[in-house]
């Protein structure tokens, strides 16, 4: 449904989006997760036709985002990070002028409105004007403002961002029961907001995609085997370069001391390589001693920022 | 033609419930009564003098003109009112929609930027013209203290329409230039006064230039109008002025979608 392939943004000297690549299957619901900065926006805002990229393409339902926008627009709900909201008008009269630009006629209006304030749970603010509402309404509004088409496509920029707790919740509850009828997009910088809604999760940090996998996968992938701790006696620095040289381990870190006499490593290797014989093997073969060794879980919170943090670990 | 329809509806609807469309009606109709009660009396005390003047030498009164000395510069002081009061009108048309992030909503939704142009351009007109016709209340006075000509007071409508309409075109452009109402509005006043000005430097400036200049003062082609003469070749101008900064400002809101930097 949605192709992106080589996406670069440029701003005057600032790379914003680097050579991004993905696509969206029909009826998923796929989670846009980055820190701030990262270029979620800026990516969004291509898709729905509101800037050209720089160079690379995208495309929505097979229709080109340059060169085709009109078709594009027609079959894109969009909720901007600002609700794009009319301060003065009343919540209906604010659906109704949205379906009108979006194409929509009188006669669908009238059934239509109705029902994306039903959906959207705002039937009762429909005569209250926009700037009296709360934060959590004015949110409901946008996401009202962006499935008044029933559009194919739901692009939806950090929708929970500035909400309560409650209203949280809520609004999750509701971009869930979206997918299936609706392919989604939903950009977030909260982890669990991902877990939560998310079939699928891309991983964006400094403009370029640092991981791309299903929610469950992202989560096992460096849970269970794959990833070691390890304490052991020894010599620093030749126990973490030997470590390291070992088949299948991709990077090492040194761990606050453990609670013996050795060090902590932490060890992550290729996906389903199992290197615990090789290490005890290397530990025996050098004389060192192996006081501790087993594998970790880390919780997608700690995934997020170990994908997003990795520059920085390197010097460290 | 319909999404022109539906973004002018908004947009006049928009301006009727802020109290800033009522505060410029106020202040315009203020000023413009202000102006009509000043220039009224002098032309009453001129009236009166020559009639007693004519009494004293015992001659005929001299015919003194309403049109001529009370109307004709009561609608040119309105013409340098309107350029202070027209930005107050057009400043937010699309500054407002940067600020608040509706142009996000605009500009992706199925949209044609000049179907907006048109739609917030006319709605800035109507809202004008409504401000123009508050005035006819005043004119209307004069048909009980005179004998006004009603075709020069019709040609000088027409005259105040068109340039109301160039002035709202010039306006709509500059709103796209800027999130900045109040920098919108002044950029408007200005290039309005500098389009007003113009017209006096074709003194200065030799013929050739000099024609020019006089040729896009605004203003002085509005004085045809005011004198009771519409002339083809001034309507043109004012339409073709319009129908130039309408484009600029469609062109001005492409160009933000096309720059890939
Ligand atoms: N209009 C712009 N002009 C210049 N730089 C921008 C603009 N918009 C975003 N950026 C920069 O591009 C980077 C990515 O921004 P953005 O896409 O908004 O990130 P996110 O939505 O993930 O927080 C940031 O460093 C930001 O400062
Ligand atoms: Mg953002």
């Amino acid at each position: 449904m949605i192709e992106i392939s080589h996406l670069t943004k440029v701003y005057g000297t600032k790379t914003a989006v680097q050579d991004i690549t993905f696509s969206v299957d029909r009826g998923e619901i796929l989670g846009f997760l980055g820190p701030n900065a990262a270029g979620k926006t800026t990516t969004m805002r291509i898709l729905t036709c509101y800037m050209p990229a720089t160079s690379g393409r995208a495309s929505i339902a097979g229709f080109d985002v340059f060169g085709q926008s009109m078709e594009v627009r027609r079959r894109i709900g969009y909720l901007p990070e600002n609700p794009p909201l009319y301060s003065e008008m009343t919540v209906e009269k604010y659906l109704e002028f949205v379906g009108g630009i979006k194409g929509l006629d009188r006669r669908l209006l009238k059934t239509r409105v109705p029902e994306v304030m039903e959906k959207t749970s705002i039937r009762s603010e429909a005569g209250r004007i926009i700037r009296h509402l709360s934060k959590g309404y004015r949110q409901r509004v946008g996401i009202a403002q962006a499935l008044i088409h029933n559009p194919d496509v739901l692009i939806l920029d950090e929708p929970t961002v500035g909400l309560d707790p409650k209203q949280i919740i809520e609004v999750r509850e509701l971009i869930k029961g979206l997918g299936g009828d609706h392919t989604v997009i939903l950009s977030t910088h909260i982890l669990p907001e991902v877990s939560m809604t998310c079939g699928r999760v891309i991983i964006i940090n400094e403009g370029r995609i640092v991981a791309s996998d299903t929610t469950e996968n992202l989560t096992r992938r460096l849970m269970g085997s794959d990833n070691l701790y390890a304490e052991v006696e020894g010599p620093e620095e030749a126990v973490e370069t030997r470590i390291r040289a070992l088949g299948g381990v991709t990077a090492v870190s040194r761990q606050k001391t453990g609670k013996g006499r050795g060090n902590g490593y932490l060890i992550e290797t290729e996906i389903g390589r199992d290197v615990r014989r090789d290490l005890a093997a290397l530990v025996v073969g050098q004389g060192w001693g192996l006081l501790e060794m087993r594998p970790v879980g880390m919780s997608l919170e700690e995934v997020f920022l170990h994908l997003t943090t990795r520059e920085e670990e390197v010097p460290a | 033609m319909r999404n022109t329809w539906i973004i002018f509806r908004r947009e006049l609807r928009s301006y009727f419930s802020s109290p800033l469309a009522y505060a410029v009606m106020a202040g315009f109709l203020l000023i413009a009564g202000f102006f009509f009660y000043a220039i009224l009396t002098s032309f009453l005390n001129t009236a009166m003098r020559s009639e007693m003047q004519a009494q004293y030498y015992r001659m005929a009164p001299p015919p003194i003109n309403v049109n001529l000395m009370a109307l004709r510069p009561f609608f040119h002081n309105l013409a340098v009112v309107l350029i202070f009061t027209v930005p107050l009108i057009t400043m937010r048309l699309y500054a407002e929609e940067f600020r608040n992030g509706t142009i996000e909503l605009l500009a992706t939704s199925p949209l044609r930027n000049w179907e907006t142009v048109l739609g917030k351009s006319l709605a800035a007109f109507v809202l004008y013209a409504s401000l123009i016709a508050g005035t006819l209340v005043y004119v209307a006075v004069l048909f009980f203290s005179g004998k006004p000509e009603p075709g020069q007071i019709f040609t000088s409508y027409v005259g105040l329409l068109l340039l109301g309409g160039a002035f709202v075109a010039v306006g709509t452009f500059l709103s796209t230039l800027t999130e900045n109402q109040i920098v919108a509005g002044f950029l408007t006043i200005i290039l309005l006064l500098l389009f007003w000005v113009v017209g006096w430097a074709d003194e200065f400036a030799g013929p050739a230039v000099g024609s020019v200049l006089a040729y896009v003062s605004l203003l002085s082609h509005f004085d045809e109008f005011a004198k009771g003469v519409i002339d083809l070749k001034d309507v043109v101008l004012y339409l073709s002025f319009i129908g130039f900064f309408l484009f600029l400002t469609h062109l001005s809101l492409e160009s933000k979608r096309w720059r890939t930097r």
